[in-house]
């Protein structure tokens, strides 16, 4: 049985720099997994080029038994791959309702004839968007349904954009879904409110989920195994326990014990 | 909670009238005695002396300077109140500020006047001249000019300074009395127009001196009833939008049936009472309109800022003299209008994806450039002698036909039928907009506007998405051309400068970008009044500064009101407000909430806590 995703030694450099070299990883289908390191590890780089945003130097990236790499990033997403960003990109002037329908581009099929004539076929696939964008805000209770429907995103508040962000990808219909620190920023009971969702959409969405996560209490409570970058190389890997007691882990984020008594 | 909120807002102080911000005042006179100084010798006061607003007293030109120390006296006495702070109460200090700034831009002038009145620069200075003085001191001799300069500007910073002490229901009266006079006109040739029609001319000869202008006693008539009028239905007017906001489903939709047959039945009605000229200058608004709502599609939705939109008003207006004419040089088929239009449509198209494809990839700047350059390059090439013997070069081409209906003929000495045609071709537009925008293309365009990269990873083809923006609005322009060349019935390269880009553009922008009213009320306004880059508006004495005013227009645009003239109704600070209070509410117990919130704040957006 193959790998939902499967990376094979990849390499990404910026001028010089690399960010990420002879990363292998990769996920099952129905597992969450967390990505984990220190500020500057290469976390969001990985996320960049499985989705496309940045071409690998070296590697190759298999989605479903395929190469995706080299593919453009709507093409990723058609293909079932979708992401949030860390540092929160909604579609500020855009409702609430129409950032989650927009998401569904990729699912979806009617152009400007169909618009221009109100054709059946039209009506219908408006109606199923609306339909499926409600659904999704539905997942997060009361907090982005109602009259929030038609709000513009910039008025949210930053845990409800961090929300309807999630939910954005979740409209494109995902296999995996990469969530990028999903819970910075929030206090300690959105923060445990979103930890119960997370495993949520494993169970109820069947979503198998990357997940990069600074939040230790978080990454114990949802991942089923747990990776570890420094300076873009994987230095650990396996369940949350193994990797938070490896020497090699610690002394990552907390520097060499020799430099800390020097 | 409530009493929480109750308390931050800020309690109000009383100031001394002798508690003056004097560096405030100095700079804000200074400023306003600048642009005195500068419309004067700009020629604004001189110009347009000859356009009479209010028969014996105000003219175009007056008015041109005396709106400057009434908006500084204004600008200067508005405070700005930070939250939570005491803010003073709106009095006399405030009057003494307005009246303050206003002196000292009257002294500008004053000084202006002594210097025409010594010293000949007239070389360097053309309106540096005796009939500027003349009219600045009312031709009485310069010590009276001087002091009526001051007295008058003065005053006016005064009243301007006003508007923020005296009780809200005065100040709309007011404003709703000068608005209107305002209006009125300004619109005097086009009501003249109309009451010909509906043969009232009765009324235009109380209303307006011979020599234009409205008279004295009308205006004062007009004042004290449009003052009443806002006395009676100010409220309601607010009240009733408010309510046609918040009708929901059947409601909503059965008001908004009966508002487009009203205004329907006003387009179709109001033409035939209206004449040459006033149809004219509608057609000529519909022209532009119809560019408009092209480029809105293109800048306000997709975020593309094209400034060589010309080019496909260009294709368009060619295609149709091309294929129409008798006096095409090469290829003369001379179709019929109805067919050359199913033609213009592919060939704009195909000219928008020839222009698109290469340029669509670039961002921001840099496509800008580029079209800007495709725009003038379509120009010179029908300029050109190499396609001098297809497109006639210079001399363009002429003898274009009128569109033949079978029952009548659409043509440029019957600007009437022509706005008729227009107006099909803007409904048609404003139909193709709205629906558009309101459909998963209109969604995608938008979604790339707001951040292009984002909208690719959420399964938008971001590059085919954009393109057919661009084919879309290339269409809809290359109908304006269509229309404009058989309205003409000669088509010239140099009708298609980028003069036209640009002015389309402060169109779509003063109007607001991305909203199809402000698209219609931008064009009517800069067009409608102002006037287009060769057709005249109702003010046709603006003709030597109407770049001047777009240029001003859209620098003060950008700065104060991006959002255009008609912002679309969801941009409200409120929401913030509201959005807070609901979440407190969501988490339960006050007391809680208010912990959690501040733990959120401490943490702050990029609170990424170091992982240990
Ligand atoms: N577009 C880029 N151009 C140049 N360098 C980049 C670019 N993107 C990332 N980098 C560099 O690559 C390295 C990894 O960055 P990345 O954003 O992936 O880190 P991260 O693990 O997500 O960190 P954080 O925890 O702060 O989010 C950093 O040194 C960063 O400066
Ligand atoms: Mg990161």
């Amino acid at each position: 049985m193959s790998h939902l995703l499967e990376i094979r030694n990849l390499k990404i450099t910026f001028g010089g720099l690399d960010a990420l070299s002879g990363l292998d990883f990769h996920v099952d289908e129905g597992e969450i997994v967390s990505v984990i390191g220190p500020n500057g590890a290469g976390k969001t780089t990985f996320f960049n080029a499985i989705t496309g945003m940045v071409e690998p130097a070296d590697g190759d990236i298999i989605f479903e038994g395929d190469s995706i790499r080299g593919l453009e990033p709507h093409q990723v997403t058609g293909l079932g791959i979708a992401r949030t960003f860390q540092n929160v990109r909604l579609f500020p002037n855009m409702t609430v309702l129409e950032n989650i329908m927009v998401a569904q581009h990729c699912r979806t099929s009617q152009l400007v004839f169909g618009a221009l004539l109100q054709t059946r076929a039209f009506k219908r696939e408006e109606e199923e968007i609306r339909a499926r964008a409600e659904n999704v805000l539905g997942f997060f209770g009361s907090r982005l349904i109602g009259y929030r429907l038609e709000q513009p995103a910039f008025v949210l508040s930053y845990a409800n954009r961090r929300r309807l962000e999630i939910a954005r990808a979740m409209a494109t219909q995902p296999r995996l879904l990469l969530l990028d620190e999903p819970v910075a920023g929030m206090n300690p009971m959105e923060t445990a409110e979103l930890t119960q969702l997370i495993g949520k959409l494993r169970t109820e969405w069947g979503f198998t989920i990357v997940m990069i996560e600074h939040d230790m209490r978080v990454v114990r409570d949802v991942s089923d195994r747990v990776v570890v970058l420094d300076h873009g190389i994987p230095i650990a890997h396996g369940s949350y326990d193994e990797v938070s007691t490896n020497p090699d882990v610690i002394e990552a984020y907390l520097g060499r014990p020799a430099e800390r008594h020097a | 909670m409530s009493a929480t909120m109750t308390s931050t807002s800020a309690a109000t102080y009383r100031p001394r009238v002798s508690d003056q911000d004097w560096r405030r005042i100095a700079t804000w006179g200074g400023l306003c005695a600048l642009f005195l100084i500068l419309v004067s010798l700009i020629g604004m006061p001189v110009g347009l002396d000859r356009r009479i607003l209010i028969h014996p007293v105000l003219s175009l030109g007056y008015l041109s300077l005396l709106w400057i120390p009434l908006v500084l006296g204004y600008v200067v006495s508005k405070h700005v109140v930070l939250e939570g702070m005491a803010a003073p109460e709106p009095g006399a200090r405030d009057l003494v500020t307005g009246l303050v700034t206003g002196a000292i831009g009257g002294v500008g002038l004053a000084v202006l006047l002594l210097g025409i009145d010594n010293f000949n620069i007239r070389d360097p200075l053309v309106n540096w001249s005796p009939q500027l003085l003349s009219l600045l001191t009312y031709e009485r001799g310069l010590g009276f000019g001087a002091v009526a300069c001051i007295a008058i500007c003065a005053f006016l910073g005064l009243v301007g300074s006003s508007i923020h002490v005296v009780p809200a229901t005065v100040r709309r009266v007011m404003s709703f009395a000068a608005y209107g006079l305002l209006l009125f006109s300004v619109l005097e040739s086009a009501i003249s127009d109309l009451s010909e029609g509906f043969r009232l001319e009765w009324l235009t000869d109380i209303m307006f001196a011979k020599r234009g202008g409205l008279t004295l006693i009308s205006s004062v008539v007009l004042a004290l009833l449009l003052g009443a009028l806002s006395v009676v239905f100010g409220g309601r007017v607010k009240s009733a939008t408010t309510r046609y906001r918040e009708l929901e489903g059947l409601e909503r939709q059965r008001a908004s049936t009966i508002l487009f047959v009203v205004v329907a039945a006003l387009c179709i009605v109001l033409p035939l009472f209206l004449g040459t000229i006033m149809n004219e200058l509608l057609a000529n608004v519909g022209l532009f309109l119809l560019l408009a709502l092209g480029l809105n599609i293109v800048v306000g939705l997709a975020g593309i800022l094209d400034l060589g939109y010309v080019a496909f008003f260009a294709v368009g207006g060619y295609t149709t003299a091309v294929l129409t004419s008798a006096d095409s040089p090469f290829f003369a088929p001379e179709l019929h209008f109805g067919i050359t239009l199913v033609i213009v449509v592919v060939i704009a198209g195909i000219t928008g994806l020839v222009i698109g494809a290469p340029v669509i990839r670039m961002r921001g700047d840099y496509l800008a450039i580029v079209t800007l350059g495709f725009g003038e390059i379509i120009r010179l090439l029908f300029m050109s002698d190499w396609l001098k013997p297809y497109f006639g070069g210079a001399q363009g081409i002429t003898n274009v036909p009128g569109v033949d209906l079978g029952f009548a003929t659409i043509k440029g000495t019957d600007p009437r039928s022509v706005f008729y045609l227009v107006l099909v071709f803007c409904a048609l537009a404003i139909y193709i907009s709205w629906r558009l925008q309101v459909s998963r293309l209109g969604r995608a365009w938008m979604a790339i506007r707001e951040d292009e990269q984002v909208a690719e990873a959420m399964g938008i083809n971001t590059v085919n998405t954009k393109l057919l923006a661009f084919v879309v609005g290339a269409i809809l322009a290359s109908f304006s051309g269509a229309i404009l060349v058989a309205k003409v019935g000669s088509v010239f390269p140099n009708s298609f400068m980028i003069l036209v880009s640009i002015i389309i553009l402060v169109v779509v922008i003063v109007g607001g970008m991305g909203n199809i009213l402000g698209v219609i009320v931008g064009s009517f306004v800069l067009i409608g009044v102002l006037g287009g880059p060769r057709q005249p508006g109702l003010l046709q004495e603006f003709q030597t500064f109407k770049l001047l005013i777009y240029g001003a227009l859209l620098v003060f645009m950008m700065l104060k009101r991006p959002e255009g003239l008609v912002p679309s109704a969801r941009r409200s600070q409120e929401l913030h407000q509201e959005e807070f209070l609901q979440d407190v509410w969501l988490k339960g117990e006050d007391h809680e909430a208010e912990e959690a919130s501040e733990h959120a704040a401490e943490t702050g957006p990029g609170g990424d806590e170091p992982p240990t």
